[in-house]
């Protein structure tokens, strides 16, 4: 080959294509494209035609069907005569439920223990060290079947509930609570706390200007509590409590009105949170650890109380470091829901395959899985990079 | 790269002629030596494994009346369990040659799931039961309004009881399960005040729990639920081999023939006996069938006939001691009737 002599950065353009790495590249990677193109291509012809010989039908036109069974635990109103779509979507609430109020809770207890293992109390700091090692080394699904088995099943039945404050009942079939029933004039109530609300962030905003210009603080929790649940309150008592509650009553079988909510749920809930919260309580010990000691040695020559010392400075910048892994523990919260299935908690994945055996579509429902799953963790990890962005460290 | 890319497509290419080069389910599971048989995860009388780790009931027996057709041997039986849900698509993709798994014949199955129903081995309907120490002063279904009620997901029970509570106006609570054991598990510490399934089920349910006399079965039934083996659609063949051993096991009863006599009969002198054991001279039945002609002699050799197939596993030779009734031959007032083997 003659080109070989000719030096590569001589020449602009000179040097045969063949040799251009750029162009090579290009190539290559084109070519990858293409193969995978076909494979997909083939794979998906593939999959149909079988289908076709094997007469199964394909196609999402049966998510209109009539569903024919019911639910047992809906955020939507469902019945037999709802649609597989209908179904699919309650089972979707469900998980994003579940998803949502494990995440809150797990965030909660895990910054809780995340923070006692650095107490200076022996008992707190050995207790949450004794917690975080056995609950991040059981699998989850044990945990669900602890809550669930251990716990909840092991509760007396209907008949003879435990009766707890309020008319609220707790047996093997969950927690009932009184059902509030808001009667005519109830909207005012919720005027009150939006408005409760909007002025709690205007004295915030007023208190923080202030400070800043005169260096006086303002009480801004109490005057917001004061606020929000005052005002309310203050509503409440002008329109003449409309307000009853529904309160749960021993029926033949099961205690009937009220508000219900179920085993299942229950123990799928508090088994994400406990186990997601053993990481969590690691990640926030690591999130402080991060923070130079120098930081807190700084604050104190300062002035600041210890509280302040925490708030002010450590945590924010222990933040930057927690929020990332932080992130993928919401991802995995919200995929182990899906364990539900092994306690019978009509999540997605539940219920889709119900709608699997029923329908038999198991290539359509797989993909809905699939990209319901895929499109609920790329929501979450815009969310917390959005988040982590807006506590990254502005430089100046 | 290159070699990277080829050797992938070489690989689906591959594949894709295995899969198109897969000939009729018969020759596929002489090739293998022995039938991979769907059954379930443990329904006494039905399919469920012994303390010894072998599946008994009239569905594994079935599976091994199968393989005794086409084998000459009843062992040669591979059983895979799978729950409710899991069981039409393993059978669709080839995971099972034959599902015996007390599943209930329907016309979406049968056209829209692209299965084939190969017969009916146990008429059947769904029942309730109920604790009666818990709920004394229950006696039927229709005083269920308001219970919650144990099910398990992905199958017609499911949908019949859905069915029922509307016609009825009734308010019910379903508590849904995947598997078998859960649903057990759930009824039995409590979380459901009833639990429904096809009435032959919930005898076996019954015995399994943790005080069995406690509970009874409530007399409604209210679907019909005629249970059988399946095979994929599209191989004729095949389904006529599982539906005449089916055939050849009613017939076998109606003629008296028993897995004590089946050899003493093969010398006998009775035309229509001769026939079903392929002793008739020059007789094409079973090579027909693509079997041997004494294909019928070794279903009942392995497994008997059907009568005794039902009282050893589910009738009276059993905990279940359920009646024949439905399931009784057509000449004793059931709905068991072969079409002549000849």
């Amino acid at each position: 080959m003659a080109t070989q002599d000719i030096p590569r950065d001589v020449g602009g353009g000179r040097a045969s294509l063949l040799y251009d790495p750029k162009v090579r590249g290009i190539f290559v990677q084109a070519l990858v494209v293409v193969a995978l193109g076909v494979l997909v291509y083939w794979i998906v012809g593939n999959t149909a035609e079988n289908l076709k010989r094997a007469n199964v039908a394909s196609g999402f036109g049966f998510l209109n069907g009539r569903a024919g069974f019911d639910l047992s635990d809906t955020p939507i109103q469902f019945d037999s005569d709802s649609t597989y779509r209908r179904a699919l979507l309650a089972g979707f609430l469900n998980t994003v439920i579940v998803a949502l109020a494990g995440i809150v809770t797990a965030t909660i207890i895990g910054f809780l223990l995340g923070v006692g293992r650095l107490a200076n109390n022996w008992l707190i700091r050995k207790i949450c060290t004794v917690y975080v090692e056995v609950f991040r080394n059981i699998p989850p699904l044990l945990v669900i079947f602890f809550w669930y088995f251990g716990v909840l099943s092991v509760l007396p039945l209907p008949k003879e509930s435990i009766e707890l404050p309020f008319g609220s009942f707790l047996n093997s079939r969950g927690i009932y609570l009184p059902r509030p029933v808001w009667d005519e004039g109830a909207s005012l109530i919720l005027v009150a706390l939006a408005i409760g609300i909007a002025m709690s962030v205007f004295v915030a905003r007023r208190a923080k200007q202030r400070q800043m210009a005169t260096g006086q603080p303002f009480p801004v929790l109490w005057v917001s509590i004061a606020l929000i649940v005052g005002l309310p309150l203050l509503a409440l008592a002008a329109t003449g409590f409309p307000l009853t509650f529904d309160l749960p009553k021993k029926s033949t079988f099961n205690l009937t009105g009220g508000f219900q909510i179920k085993p299942e749920f229950l123990a799928l809930y508090l088994a994400l949170s406990f186990y997601t919260a053993s990481f969590i309580a690691e990640i926030v010990r690591a999130g402080i650890k991060g923070v130079s000691r120098g930081q807190s040695e700084a604050a104190a020559a300062l002035g600041l109380r210890s509280g302040q010392t925490l708030r002010l400075v450590v945590v924010p910048q222990a933040l930057r470091i927690v929020i990332p892994p932080l992130t993928s523990q919401y991802l995995n919260l919200t995929k182990n829901s899906s364990l539900a299935i092994a306690i019978g908690y009509p999540d997605l994945v539940a219920v889709g395959g119900t709608v699997l055996n029923q329908t038999g579509q198991a290539i359509e429902i797989v993909t809905i899985w699939m990209v319901v799953y895929l499109g609920l963790s790329l929501i979450t990890s815009a969310f917390m990079n959005w988040f982590n962005a807006k506590m990254a460290l502005v430089e100046r | 790269m290159k070699y990277i890319v080829s050797g992938i497509l070489g690989a689906a290419a591959l594949s894709l002629m295995a899969s198109a080069a897969s000939a009729g389910t018969l020759e596929d599971v002489k090739a293998k030596g022995f039938l991979q048989c769907g059954v379930s995860t443990g329904l006494a009388g039905f399919s469920a494994p012994n303390d010894k780790g072998d599946w008994t009931g009239l569905d594994a027996d079935f599976c091994r009346a199968v393989a005794a057709a086409v084998f000459g041997d009843g062992t040669k039986v591979k059983f895979t369990p799978l729950s409710a849900k899991e069981r039409f698509t393993a059978l669709q993709s080839g995971e099972i040659d034959l599902l015996s798994r007390n599943t209930t014949y329907t016309i979406n199955r049968d056209t829209a799931l692209g299965l084939n129903f190969a017969g009916i081995t146990y008429y059947d309907g769904q029942g309730f039961m109920i604790n009666a120490k818990k709920l004394p002063g229950v006696n039927s279904a229709l005083q269920l309004s308001g219970a919650a009620v144990c099910v398990q997901t992905g199958t017609t029970t499911e949908l019949n009881l859905a069915d029922y509570f509307k016609a009825n106006k009734m308010e019910y609570n379903p508590v849904v399960f995947e598997k078998l054991e859960e649903v057990n598990a759930a009824y039995d510490a409590g979380r459901c005040d009833v639990y429904t399934t096809d009435q032959s089920g919930l005898y076996g349910i019954r015995l399994t729990l943790s005080s069995p006399d406690d509970h009874v079965v409530l007399p409604e039934i209210i679907s019909k639920e005629p249970l059988g083996p399946a095979v994929r659609q599209g191989d004729d063949k095949w389904n006529d081999i599982v539906r005449w051993t089916y055939y050849a096991l009613l017939t076998a009863e109606e003629l008296g023939i028993t897995q004590a006599n089946v050899d003493e009969l093969k010398a006998s002198g009775n035309p229509e006996i001769k026939r079903v054991l392929g002793t008739e001279a020059d007789t094409k039945i079973g090579t027909d069938l693509g079997l041997n002609n004494d294909w019928v002699v070794s279903i009942v050799k392995a497994v008997g006939n059907y009568g005794e197939l039902f009282e050893r596993n589910v009738g009276q030779g059993s905990p279940l001691k359920i009646a024949r009734g439905l399931n009784g031959q057509w000449t004793k007032g059931g709905l068991q009737y072969a079409p002549p083997i000849r």
